[in-house]
């Protein structure tokens, strides 16, 4: 009787990245624990469809197999075995890759079919099923985790590269050490420590620069940002090295991150694997510095919880800033009337051209008259804080939701309830790290930023860039209210 | 001739998503996007040439006849008869597979289809984030998944 054996696993990287070890027919001695040495006979090509390779296995069996079908397009690969001091007879085996698109990862299925001599069937079934396969997908994902097809050499090249991985590594950051002014952000030197158990070490090089980066600065926040401390909440660069049992990330990978605990600051940086996601090959860092928080809090924002769709008013505020643009499309194409509003000529036009139906050019936060002569805001994106408060009343509409994701002109002194009731109002003040406080959360919410930049609900904004040591400029430039778009720092 | 492939790994032994997911009238029950479904002419939902009538969550009514449908691939396949899309030659096709490495198994749904060039881009996101990716979001709600 022909025995059948299926095994499949998904591996943590790109489909490409995979296949470009499996295609390889001689590369089994780099990376499975069974096979001591392989080599292509007759010095044919590993990709020549006919070539047969001899295995010398560990236990010193010899295997001799044949390559019948190699297929770049359906990622496949399918051999027999010619000859083999194992007693596997017409044995046909196949390898098949498929593309996870869902978080860019790999579907490896491995089967095959053969007869055995009579009382065998067991134990070679076991022997191919968890000896050769699932070992195989344990030695492929070790051989990945350490980087090794990345370099040239394979196994033993990698075992001396990750070495140093145990120790820090240089980093350049910018510090706050007293709470203040942009010129309390110092540049200086410091270390990035070995990643430890659920850590990443990442080499960054874009950083987003958000409004909350200056509050912490200024010490509105103090329990957020102890000091001396680094302040960013997200970056974008590639992975340098892994703790322990860190799934879903590998040496190697672009990656962005975007976690609850400031710190992006600085060129290498280790985080929690939970805070960082794949990018994909079309996703550049500098787009995913820019975009990543700031498109997050626009998906929430509108999806979650404004619920905005067609007929609806929805009054931006700073709509020329970069999570202004990013709403003020997105919102567009849910069908929604935008009201933005701005503090200059320029801005507005910027605001216009992201699809802003009204526009009120105001430097002193007067705008409910006019919005109220729209027919009042259904919803609103408010950044502005306390300086904006009663105008923020007098737009709303009934049963209008107001929500407050930023306090740029002071801290909000206190509603009351009653004030919110004469008008049915909704107050809310959300927080991203609450709609992201999962990796599969994240990685999810991300993709959806991804998504919609492909298909045009998201356009990228302007991008002002900084270098790293010169964060304090950045600073000063978000807050002299004269940027259009996002401010990122390159490190 | 546009080409969509979708696929996600879900939480749950292939049997157990399968059990959710074969019923031709089953989808208000697990995809948000959908609001409700019957199966024309009173034949039961599993008998392969049935038609299902459902009416999306913004109230597109959309009919869809099944081609196919394996209990031993995990597999059905269907084509479009009548939508608000604006798509022609519809054949989409949704499949399991066990991961033997875990209690887990991989999804695939894939689409061809024909529509207008300048709707492609918009179609494709339609169909592939909004339904496909759609649906394999809630499954991993409901059974978990990464």
């Amino acid at each position: 009787m022909l025995q059948k054996v299926v095994r499949s696993a998904v591996i943590d990287a790109p489909i490409e990245r995979v296949w470009a070890v499996l295609r390889d027919f001689n590369s089994h001695e780099r990376w499975h624990d069974v096979v001591e040495t392989s080599r292509i006979e007759r010095g044919e090509s590993a990709s020549q469809v006919g070539c047969v390779r001899d295995f010398t296995l560990k236990d010193g069996n010899r295997i001799r197999e044949q390559l019948l079908a190699l297929d770049d397009l359906e990622h496949r690969s399918i051999y027999c075995i010619v000859q083999a001091t194992v007693p596997l007879e017409r044995y046909v085996a196949t390898v098949t890759l498929k593309p996870v698109t869902d978080g860019n990862r790999t579907f490896w299925h491995w089967e095959s079919t053969f007869a055995t001599p009579p009382g065998q069937a067991r134990e070679l079934r076991r022997m191919v099923a968890e000896g050769v396969y699932e070992a195989g997908f344990a030695n492929l994902r070790r051989h990945l985790r350490i980087g090794a097809d990345l370099q040239v050499g394979g196994r033993r090249a990698a075992a001396m590269a990750s070495h140093p991985r145990a120790l820090p590594l240089p980093t350049r950051r910018a510090v706050v050490r007293h709470y203040g002014g942009p010129e309390m952000l110092m540049p200086e030197d410091g270390e990035a420590p070995a990643p430890r158990a659920g850590e990443v070490r990442i080499r960054q090089r874009a950083i987003g620069v958000n409004y909350l980066d200056i509050y912490l600065r200024r010490g509105w926040i103090p329990q957020m940002l102890p000091l001396p401390g680094v302040p960013g909440m997200e970056a974008a660069g590639t992975v340098i090295d892994l703790g322990e049992g860190v799934t879903g990330v590998l040496p190697g990978d672009r990656v962005a991150c975007l976690h609850a605990v400031p710190g992006a600051y600085c060129s290498v940086r280790t985080v929690p694997a939970e805070a960082v996601v794949r990018l994909p090959a079309a996703i550049e860092d500098e787009t995913a510095a820019a975009l990543l928080l700031k498109g997050i809090t626009a998906d929430y924002l509108l999806h979650d919880l404004g619920h905005v769709r067609a007929g609806m008013r929805l009054l931006v505020h700073a709509a020329s800033g970069a999570l202004g643009l990013l709403v003020v499309r997105w919102a567009k194409h849910l069908g929604a009337t935008v009201i933005g509003t701005v503090s200059s000529e320029e801005k507005a036009r910027v605001a216009r051209a992201a699809g802003c139906d009204e526009l009120i050019v105001t430097r002193d936060y007067r705008f409910a008259e006019t919005v109220q002569r729209l027919g009042g805001a259904d919803v609103i994106v408010d950044g502005l804080g306390d300086a904006a408060r009663e105008e923020n009343f007098e737009a709303l509409a009934r049963r209008g939701h107001w929500i407050s994701i930023g306090q740029v002109s002071g801290a909000m002194r206190a509603l009351s309830p009653e004030r919110l009731a004469a008008k049915s109002i909704s107050f809310s003040r959300p927080a991203v790290f609450d709609y992201v406080a999962t990796q599969a959360q994240l990685a999810e919410r991300a993709q959806r930023v991804w998504a919609a930049l492909a298909d045009g609900r998201l356009a990228l904004p302007p991008i002002e860039r900084h270098a790293l040591d010169n964060a304090a400029e950045a600073h000063r430039r978000l807050e002299s209210r004269r940027t259009i778009g996002a401010l990122i720092l390159l490190a | 001739m546009i080409r969509l492939y979708v696929s996600s790994v879900i939480d749950a032994a292939a049997d157990t998503v399968w059990s959710r997911i074969r019923d031709f009238n089953a989808l208000p029950q697990w995809h948000p996007l959908i609001a409700d479904s019957r199966i024309e002419n009173g034949e039961p939902s599993d008998k392969v040439g049935c038609i299902r009538h459902f009416h999306t969550r913004d109230g597109g009514a959309i009919r869809e006849r099944l081609l196919a449908l394996s209990d031993y691939d995990y597999a059905c396949s269907y084509e479009i008869l009548a939508s608000p899309m604006g798509v022609s030659n519809y054949v989409a096709t949704l499949k399991l597979t066990p991961v033997t490495d875990g209690n887990r198994c991989f999804a695939e749904w894939s689409a061809e289809f024909d529509c207008e060039e300048a709707r492609e881009r918009e179609l494709a996101a339609e169909i592939g984030d909004g339904v496909f990716q759609g649906g394999f979001d809630a499954l991993k709600r409901q059974f978990g998944g990464r």
